[in-house]
C-alpha cells in the first residue's frame, strides 16, 4: 500500500466518523463539529495529493486546503451564532425539538 | 576571540552532539537545545520572581523578601520547596481529568513557542519557514487550557475568570498579530532567522537598523507590547485573576505545584513575547550602536531581555487595573483601527524608499510619523469626548 | 507512512471518534480540539507548513474556543439521563459504516495504489504561498474577505438579542 493510499484511508476514516456524528448526535452544535471533521478530512485529502501528485509546485491543493480552512472559520461562526439563535427562541439546542417547520 | 564567545554555546552544543555515538546524534541535537532553553528560562524565571517581588516593595516602600539567605536571595528556592511540598487539593466536584490537564496544556505550548526564537547568532532550536506564524500558533493553545482550567474546577469565579481571560486574549491577538504584519510585509518572510538578518547594517554608520526607528516600526512596537502586556495577562490587564471580583480568576482551585506550573507558564509566556519583540522591532541579537558589536550576540539579547523584565515589572508597581469594558473598548476601538492604519504607513514608507532629493529622509520619516499622530490624537479626542471623558473641569459654587 | 505520522494519524482519528461519542459536550469540544492538533501534525508530516500552523491557529484558537462558548452559552438546564443521540440511530450509523466502507474500498481500488512512490519532498515556502495568492487567486482572496466580513457582521446580528426581547434569567 502507497502512502498516498494510507493518508486516503486516514481521510475517508475522520469522514466517516463526522458523517456518523453528523447523522446520530441530538446536539446541533456536535452536528457542526461532525462538518468540520468532514472539511478537514477533505484538507487531508488535498494536502496528501498535492504532496504525492504530479505537479507539486502549482500549490494547488495547499491554496485550497488555505481557502477551506478560511470558509470553515466563517461557516463554523455563523453556524453557531444560528444555533444561539435557535437555542433562545427554543429554549434547547437538540435538532429533534426544533420541528416546527416539519410539513 | 570574538568568534570564541559568540558562538560560544553553538560549539559546545556542536561539541557535546559530535561526542555522542552515531545513532543518538539525531535525538541529541534537539533535546540539547531544548533541555538549555528550558534551564536557562526556569532559573531566569525564578531570579525575575525574586526581582520583581524586590523591585514591586521598593515602588510600594516596604523591604520585600530579605529573610531567606542573604538579603532574600534564596527567597525562590524556599517558594519553590513551599510550593512542592504543599497539599495538592482537587475539589469534589472538579473534572479530575481535566483539572489535572490544565496546567499542563498551558505549560506545554508556552515552551513549543521557545523553538522558533533566535537567542543569538545562529542559536536557535527550529528555523521554521513560517516562524512566526508556529509562534502565535503555540500561543493559540493557550486560550483552550485557560478555559479547561477555568471550566473543569465547577467554581462560578473560575468559569467567570476564564471567560474574562478568553475575551481577553482573543481581543488582544488581533492587535498582537497585525502588529507584527508591518515588518513581516517590508521584510518578507516569516521566518524569525531572516527578520534579524533584515535589521543588520547601521544608519549614518553608527545607529542600528532596527525597525523600532522607523515611525511605523515605534507605533507598532508600542502597540505589540501593550497588546503583548494583555495577552500575558500582566498589570495592568490582569483582570482575569483580578482579586477584588473573582478571586483569582481560573486559578481559583488551583493549589501547591499546579498554581506554581500556571504562574511559570505566565511569566514563560511574558518572556516569550518580549523575546518576540526583540526579534521583531529591537534587533533581536544585533548590538544597538556599530561600536559595541565586539560583545557576544546572547549577551546583546539578554540585556535587552532584561531590560523588558524590568519594564514590565515597573509598569505593574505603577499603573493601576483598568476597567473590562475599557480594556475590551480599547482592544476594538482604539488598538485595533490605529494597527490597520499603521499598515498602510508601512506601506507608504516601503514605496517612499526611492526618494533621492535633498531632504527627503527627514521628509520621509516626518510624513510618515504625522500620519500616525494624527489619526491617533483624533481618534482618541473622538473616543474621549464620546464617554463624556475629559478635561476635569471644576466650579466653585457659592 | 512513517511512525511519526502514524501517531498523528491514530490521535486524529481517536480524537474524533471521542468528540462524536462522549456524553458531555464540553469534553467532545476537547476532543474535537485534539483531533485538530493532530491533523495540524500530519500536514506538518507532508510539509504543507503553513496550512499546519494556520490549521492550529484557526481550529484550536478559534473554532474549539467558538464551540466550547456556545455550549456554555446553550445548555439546557440538565436533564438527566437524556440521550445523547437521536431516538433511532441504528440508520445513521449504518449510512456512516456504509459511507466509509464505500470510501476504503474505492481507495484501495483505486490506480493510486499502483502509481510509483513519489521521491521528491516538495516544500511550499511562505513566499510562494504569498506569490500565489496575490497573482493566480487574488480574486478568491478578495472574495473570502468579503465572506468573512460578512460573516462577522451576519453572526453578530444573528446572536444580537432583540432589542424588544426582555431579559430572561
Amino acid at each position: 500500500m502507497s502512502t498516498l493510499q494510507s493518508f486516503l484511508i486516514v481521510s475517508a476514516l475522520l469522514f466517516g466518523i463526522g458523517l456518523t456524528g453528523v447523522l446520530t448526535r441530538r446536539n446541533a452544535i456536535l452536528v457542526l463539529l461532525g462538518i468540520e471533521f468532514m472539511l478537514n478530512a477533505a484538507n487531508l485529502n488535498f494536502i496528501a495529493f498535492w504532496r504525492f501528485g504530479p505537479n507539486p509546485e502549482a500549490l494547488t491543493g495547499v491554496m485550497f486546503a488555505l481557502f477551506a480552512i478560511a470558509v470553515a472559520a466563517a461557516e463554523a461562526a455563523v453556524g453557531l451564532a444560528l444555533v444561539i439563535a435557535i437555542y433562545r427562541h427554543a429554549r434547547t439546542a437538540n435538532l429533534d425539538a426544533v420541528e416546527e417547520l416539519k410539513g | 576571540m570574538f568568534e570564541l564567545f559568540d558562538q560560544l554555546f553553538v560549539n559546545l552544543k556542536h561539541a557535546v552532539v559530535g561526542a555522542l555515538p552515531e545513532g543518538w546524534r539525531g535525538l541529541a541535537s534537539p533535546l540539547i537545545s531544548a533541555a538549555a532553553i528550558l534551564g536557562v528560562f526556569a532559573s531566569l524565571f525564578a531570579l525575575t520572581v525574586l526581582v520583581e517581588r524586590k523591585g514591586l516593595g521598593r515602588i510600594q516602600n516596604r523591604p520585600g523578601p530579605n529573610r531567606v539567605g542573604p538579603a532574600g536571595l534564596l527567597q525562590p528556592l524556599a517558594d519553590f520547596i513551599k510550593a512542592l511540598t504543599k497539599e495538592d487539593i482537587v475539589p469534589v466536584s472538579a473534572d479530575k481529568v481535566l483539572h489535572f490537564l490544565a496546567p499542563v496544556v498551558m505549560l506545554a505550548p508556552v515552551l513549543l513557542a521557545y523553538a522558533v526564537l533566535p537567542f543569538g547568532r545562529n542559536m536557535v532550536a527550529v528555523d521554521f519557514d513560517a516562524g512566526l506564524l508556529f509562534f502565535f500558533a503555540a500561543g493559540a493553545c493557550v486560550e483552550l487550557a485557560v478555559f479547561m482550567a477555568g471550566w473543569s474546577s465547577h467554581n462560578k469565579f473560575s468559569l467567570l475568570g476564564a471567560m474574562r481571560a478568553i475575551a481577553q486574549m482573543i481581543s488582544y491577538e488581533l492587535p498582537l498579530i497585525l502588529a507584527t504584519l508591518g515588518v513581516v510585509m517590508l521584510v518578507g518572510s516569516l521566518s524569525l532567522e531572516d527578520i534579524v538578518d533584515s535589521q543588520a547594517g547601521h544608519h549614518w554608520g553608527w545607529l542600528a537598523r532596527w525597525w523600532v526607528f522607523t515611525p511605523w516600526g515605534l507605533a507598532a512596537f508600542v502597540i505589540f507590547l501593550i497588546a503583548a502586556t494583555a495577552e500575558s495577562n500582566r498589570a495592568p490587564f490582569d483582570l482575569p485573576e483580578g482579586e477584588a471580583e473573582l478571586v483569582a480568576g481560573h486559578l481559583v482551585e488551583y493549589s501547591g505545584f499546579k498554581y506554581a506550573i500556571f504562574f511559570i507558564a505566565e511569566y514563560l509566556g511574558l518572556f516569550a513575547v518580549s523575546a518576540l519583540a526583540i526579534t521583531l522591532f529591537l534587533g533581536g541579537w544585533h548590538a544597538p550602536v556599530a561600536g559595541l558589536d565586539w560583545l557576544p550576540s546572547w549577551f546583546w539579547f539578554g540585556v535587552k531581555l532584561a531590560g523588558f523584565i524590568v519594564f514590565f515589572i515597573w509598569v505593574r508597581g505603577t499603573l493601576p487595573r483598568v476597567r473590562v469594558d475599557h480594556l475590551m473598548g480599547f482592544a476594538w476601538k482604539f488598538l485595533l483601527p490605529l494597527v490597520l492604519w499603521n499598515l498602510v504607513v508601512a506601506a507608504v514608507w516601503w514605496y517612499s524608499r526611492g526618494w533621492a532629493f535633498a531632504g527627503a529622509g527627514i521628509l520621509r520619516w516626518v510624513g510618515c510619523a504625522a500620519m500616525i499622530l494624527i489619526p491617533y490624537s483624533l481618534l482618541g479626542r473622538a473616543l474621549y469626548t464620546r464617554h463624556g471623558l475629559g478635561p476635569r473641569t471644576y466650579r466653585l459654587v457659592a | 507512512m512513517n511512525t511519526a505520522l502514524l501517531i498523528f494519524a491514530t490521535i486524529t482519528l481517536a480524537g474524533a471518534a471521542a468528540a462524536m461519542t462522549l456524553r458531555n459536550l464540553i469534553h467532545c469540544a476537547l476532543a474535537g480540539a485534539v483531533a485538530f492538533l493532530g491533523l495540524a501534525g500530519l500536514f506538518l508530516g507532508l510539509g504543507a507548513e503553513f496550512v499546519a500552523f494556520g490549521q492550529v491557529l484557526v481550529y484550536v484558537g478559534a473554532v474549539a474556543i467558538l464551540i466550547v462558548i456556545a455550549v456554555l452559552l446553550t445548555r439546557p438546564a440538565r436533564v438527566a439521563g437524556e440521550s445523547p443521540r437521536v431516538e433511532p440511530w441504528l440508520p445513521g450509523v449504518g449510512i456512516g459504516v456504509l459511507v466509509t466502507g464505500a470510501l476504503v474500498a474505492m481507495v484501495k481500488a483505486s490506480l493510486v495504489a499502483r502509481s510509483p512512490e513519489a521521491v521528491s519532498s516538495p516544500a511550499a515556502p511562505v513566499k510562494a504561498i504569498g506569490e500565489r495568492l496575490m497573482t493566480t487567486y487574488v480574486l478568491p482572496l478578495e472574495v473570502l474577505g468579503l465572506l468573512l466580513t460578512a460573516a462577522l457582521i451576519g453572526a453578530v446580528l444573528l446572536a444580537l438579542r432583540d432589542p424588544g426581547e426582555a431579559r430572561r434569567p
